[in-house]
């Protein structure tokens, strides 16, 4: 699902941010991606989402390289991914459904009906059925991270990106959204955590790569899933 | 910019085919319906904040009043003109001493029959003295005269069609050559005067709105600048769930547009009041000089053009706005 091969990615400024990063995340596979602050995880995910271009290696996601993929069919390359952020990243203005619902008004490919039954699914899936009328501000940061979720896999995305989902979360809500996770990546979605809560990825059986200095120095699974 | 959305949709359609099985027209009524809700989304932004979408519009309405008021005047003074232009084109053909009373009374008849020509009137040589003693107040000296100096004149009327200098100027050169004429006078310098001048206010009201029109693209442009700024985080959220351009610059464009439409009516009612408060008593001083001036109203075919400028400009300037900023506005 993601192959990175010897990526670079250096900023105008001359930050080197990653150096010769190799690894391949097999489709259906959840991982952590795990380092200290600015170790490269952040621009990892930004180079999978397009966010930034990659200075060396090539980069495969989705079975498309990402280096020869023109401005023009980014939008489309990242209709194919469902990202979550550690700040939400909510419309505010905007109801939950209507949060929810923007990656379907965004592909367009649905009408309103379908597209409302796809969003009370989604929204069913977090737990959050009831709450389609509330403004985000209205909302617990738990709740929503998890109208966060929810616009993240309303267009069944096949992978998904999470940057530092649980940072502002307290442990019992972190542990909630990391099931739900793992609920997606029962049913075949590729998931992809950047997250520096140590213990958190500990209590959980998934592959781990760790970054420093812009370099993956562990790709093996801490434990392998049982 | 739509077609390419339309494409881009669809080229999405065919590479995601597994998961949909919707026929390609419900790809078109979505794609429609999807403008629809924008353009309709986008009025009810404006809407929401009145006061400011007064201001913006009423400085387009300003702006696009200026030339559309102009335009009015200019009109109605033109109507008057070509009214004067039947009454001062006269020929007046002097015709040889040798030239009797019944053969001018057949030139006269011959003219009649041109049809460049409306009306002929004979002035013999005795009306001519009786005039001239009437008006010079020489009746005396006029006496001592043995033989009447005066030649026979025709005064010929060119038709509606011929009555403008040049086509006037020609009619004069070709009566002029005719055996029986001695010479002919035609007075045109007034005539060409007030052509020129009409003409040159016309050049000055099209180069006024052209300079008006480059204001209204900047405020527009400004405004949804302001517009892009404002909605900042928005666009790059969009952005990241994988909106295109054409997505993000639809309810841009389609504000600008309407920016510009409500600019257009209240240049429409901007110039229309102000011409109605001005009818009455533009109408008393025209009676006064016995003339059929009118100030006339905005037709609908230039309220037509004065509100499809409106929008026109206002989508340009929110297109060249949004495609200038659009691409600084990306996600970090």
């Amino acid at each position: 699902m993601i192959e990175f091969r010897n990526v670079g990615k250096r900023y105008p400024s001359g930050h080197a941010a990653l150096n010769e990063v190799s690894f391949i995340l097999a489709r259906g596979e959840m991982a952590f991606l795990t380092g200290h602050s600015g170790a490269g995880k952040s621009t990892l995910l930004k180079l999978i989402a397009l966010i930034e271009r990659p200075s060396s290696g090539e980069l495969i996601v989705n079975e498309r390289n990402l280096n020869r993929l023109e401005r023009g069919h980014i939008p489309y390359h990242r209709r194919g991914l469902g990202m979550i952020f550690q700040d939400y990243r909510l419309l505010q203005d905007r109801t939950v459904f209507d949060n929810v619902a923007l990656p379907l008004v965004i592909g367009g490919e649905y009408d309103q009906r379908e597209t409302g039954r796809r969003v009370r699914a989604a929204l069913d899936k977090v737990g959050l059925l009831g709450k389609e009328k509330y403004y985000p501000l209205e909302l617990s940061g738990g709740e929503q991270q998890r109208v966060g979720i929810a616009r993240a896999v309303v267009h069944k995305p096949v992978l998904l990106l999470a940057d530092e989902p649980t940072g502002n979360l307290d442990p019992d809500l972190s542990r909630e959204i990391m099931a739900l996770f793992e609920a997606f990546q029962r049913v075949g979605v590729t998931v992809l955590i950047a997250s520096h809560d140590h213990d958190l990825i500990a209590r959980m059986n998934h592959r781990v790569l760790t970054l420093q200095h812009g370099s993956l120095i562990n790709t093996v699974a801490e434990a392998p899933a049982s | 910019m739509k077609r390419r959305d339309g494409q881009g949709q669809e080229s999405e359609a065919a590479r995601a085919a597994p998961r949909k099985t919707g026929p390609r027209q419900r790809g078109l009524e979505n794609y429609l319906t999807h403008h629809l809700r924008a353009l309709f989304a986008s009025l009810g932004q404006l809407v929401r904040t009145p006061l400011a979408t007064l201001m913006i519009a009423a400085v387009i309405g300003i702006a696009l009043a200026l030339p559309a008021g102009f335009h009015a005047l200019l009109a109605s003074v033109q109507t008057v003109a070509a009214g004067w232009e039947g009454d001062m084109a006269q020929i007046s053909l002097f015709l040889k001493p040798t030239i009797k009373e019944d053969q001018a009374a057949a030139l006269a008849k011959r003219l009649r029959g041109m049809r460049e020509v409306t009306a002929v009137r004979y002035i013999s040589p005795q009306q001519a003295l009786a005039e001239f003693e009437l008006s010079s107040g020489l009746r005396d000296a006029l006496a001592y005269l043995n033989e009447n100096p005066l030649p026979a004149v025709l005064v010929v009327r060119p038709a509606e069609q011929y009555s403008t200098p040049s086509a006037a100027r020609d009619l004069l050169h070709r009566l002029e050559a005719m055996t029986e004429v001695d010479s002919a006078q035609l007075d045109l310098a007034w005539l060409e005067r007030l052509h020129a001048m009409v003409g040159l206010a016309v050049r000055g009201v099209w180069l006024l709105a052209g300079v008006l029109a480059v204001g209204v693209l900047l405020v527009v442009g400004n405004t949804i600048r302001l517009g892009i700024q404002n909605r900042r985080e928005e666009i790059v959220v969009i952005k990241l769930l994988g909106a295109t351009d054409g997505f993000i610059r639809r309810p841009f464009v389609y504000g600008g547009m309407w920016y510009g439409l409500f600019g257009g009516v209240i240049a429409l009612l901007v110039v229309n009041g102000l011409l109605l408060s001005l009818a009455g008593p533009a109408q008393q001083l025209a009676a006064l000089y016995h003339s059929g001036f009118r100030l006339e109203l905005l037709g609908g075919l230039a309220c037509v053009i004065v509100l499809g400028a409106g929008a026109a400009l206002g989508w340009l300037g929110a297109w060249l706005a949004v495609s200038r900023h659009l691409r600084d506005v990306e996600p970090v």
